[in-house]
């Protein structure tokens, strides 16, 4: 523990200079003033990111992630703290290549750069049937998925065994790291996906064994209670929510869908919060991602806004909080 | 038959040994808890080394009050000249004298790098606030010093007791 303590002195270090590039509040009110997408990036380029020159705003954001995944490789070898945000990106360029096996079907601009597990190499245990070069969880979730889609050629089914898998190695991941904001980011991840699935489900009229099959179970929602209340009806699925750490997620989905949205995201900025007066362990580079991927993803809800020349009032209620 | 009263340069001698021995480790594994985080910095921004450098250095102070506490009581006990002639309870005397700054010395040095890593952090953040970082280590050096002035004083007063 000790050693773990001082493994990355050196790498918040560097992070703590970093945060003083990320985007703060007013930089995203300037943003917001600009008419136009060109004056965006222009700003954006002012702020070092990747934005001058002839470039979309879908090249802009894809190059910043890609910079933030690069300082983490240059920072650590060990990937293992990220796999929590990692494991999403695997599972579904997963779902990807059981899908365009199955189906037949040339994978073409499908697969999620950034994962811990080369696409190519899912592809190629899909089309061999042989998985064991997979990590185990994901060769046994692979496996049952593909089996599932061969014999049913449900695709919903599909991804429901491999967006289960995908919760279950998120909150593995989180316990068994000695970390406690890598075990609260995953219980609170596994928590918002069950909410949005029995809400989808409930909406849709989803039978128990669907939701049975779907929900991870996790120590701060009951999935049997959560699929119970989401077979009757959405308010008891808003009662049930009421009475368990996640209240205020009923009054938001109440609300609307994309106000809830965004209540898990300051969720989850909260969470990281508390990194910025921490200098040991690795929880304030796993905080710089998440407050990375923050603010590529209110850069791109303001883009948008721009670009589908949206009220300016509507792309602000979804702006996410800011890590600085 | 072994004689115990011939000992006590033996016990003087570990003394000296322990504090400048503890104190270095402390202070060894204080700048280099340190360093890691002032190179951080720098990698980033070169501009902030002056600072982060004098940050770096804090927590290597106990290494040289070690080493004074070790040359003093080895001037006292007469290894760099002069009588060697130490009874046993003087020895062991030394060696207690020489155990505040040994371990306050090794102890103070880590917890004062955490401090100066927290501070380096600050400094990097914000370069404008280095004086009050400077404060916030600081504030670990006067147990050392604490430390450092109950061993010289005992070690200086040893000499004069009739035992």
């Amino acid at each position: 523990m000790l050693l773990m303590t001082e493994e990355y002195i050196y790498a918040v270090a560097r992070v703590r200079s970093r945060e003083l590039g990320l985007l703060s509040r007013q930089d995203v009110d300037q943003l917001m003033a600009c008419h136009k997408v060109e004056e965006c990036l222009r700003v954006l380029s002012d702020k070092g990111w990747a934005a001058a020159g002839d470039v979309t705003p879908e090249e802009v954001l894809a190059a910043e992630e890609e910079k933030t995944w690069a300082f983490i490789y240059e920072l650590t070898d060990d990937l293992t703290p990220f796999q929590v945000l990692l494991f999403p990106t695997d599972y579904n360029n997963l779902k990807a290549a059981v899908k365009a096996v199955v189906t037949g079907v040339e994978p073409h601009q499908v697969f999620l750069p950034g994962g811990a597990v080369e696409p190519e190499l899912m592809l190629r245990c899909v089309r061999e049937g042989d998985f064991s070069p997979l990590p185990e969880a994901m060769a046994q979730a692979a496996d049952n998925a593909y089996h599932t889609l061969l014999q049913t050629e449900d695709g919903q089914l599909c991804d429901v065994i491999l967006d289960r898998a995908c919760l279950e190695a998120v909150l593995a991941c989180g316990r068994e790291s000695k970390s406690d904001i890598l075990r609260d980011y995953a219980e609170l991840t596994c928590a918002v996906s069950n909410i949005k699935v029995a809400v989808r489900a409930c909406k849709t009229g989803k039978n128990r064994a669907f939701l049975e099959a779907a929900l991870a179970p996790c120590g701060t929602l009951d999935a049997d209670s959560l699929a119970a209340a989401a077979c009757k009806s959405l308010e008891d699925l808003y009662a049930y929510l009421s009475a368990t750490p996640y209240g205020e997620a009923a009054e938001r989905l109440k609300e609307s869908y994309s106000a809830f949205e965004k209540w898990c995201d300051d969720r989850v900025m909260d969470l990281v919060k508390d990194q910025k007066m921490n200098p040991f362990t690795v929880g304030p580079l796993f905080a710089y991602v998440i407050a990375r991927r923050n603010e590529i993803s209110t850069v791109r809800i303001i883009l948008s806004g721009k670009l589908n020349e949206l009220d300016d009032g509507m792309v602000r209620e979804r702006l996410r909080e800011m890590y600085v | 038959m072994f004689d115990w009263t011939t000992m006590g340069i033996v016990f003087a001698l570990l003394g000296a040994v322990l504090a400048a021995l503890m104190g270095g480790i402390g202070s060894a594994i204080g700048v280099g808890m340190t360093g890691q985080a002032a190179a951080g910095v720098v990698t980033e921004d070169p501009s902030k080394f002056g600072k982060v450098l004098i940050l770096q250095l804090l927590p290597g102070t106990q290494g040289i009050y070690g080493l004074l506490i070790g040359f003093v009581t080895l001037t006292q006990i007469g290894v760099l000249g002069g009588s060697s002639d130490i009874s046993l309870a003087k020895g062991l005397l030394y060696l207690a004298a020489c155990l505040p700054m040994a371990i306050v010395g090794m102890v103070s040095a880590k917890w004062q790098a955490k401090a100066a890593v927290s501070s380096i952090s600050l400094v990097a953040k914000k370069p404008d606030q280095f004086g009050k970082s400077m404060i916030f280590p600081a504030m670990v050096e006067t147990y050392a010093v604490l430390a450092l002035l109950i061993s010289i004083l005992s070690i200086t007063s040893i000499g004069s007791l009739s035992i």
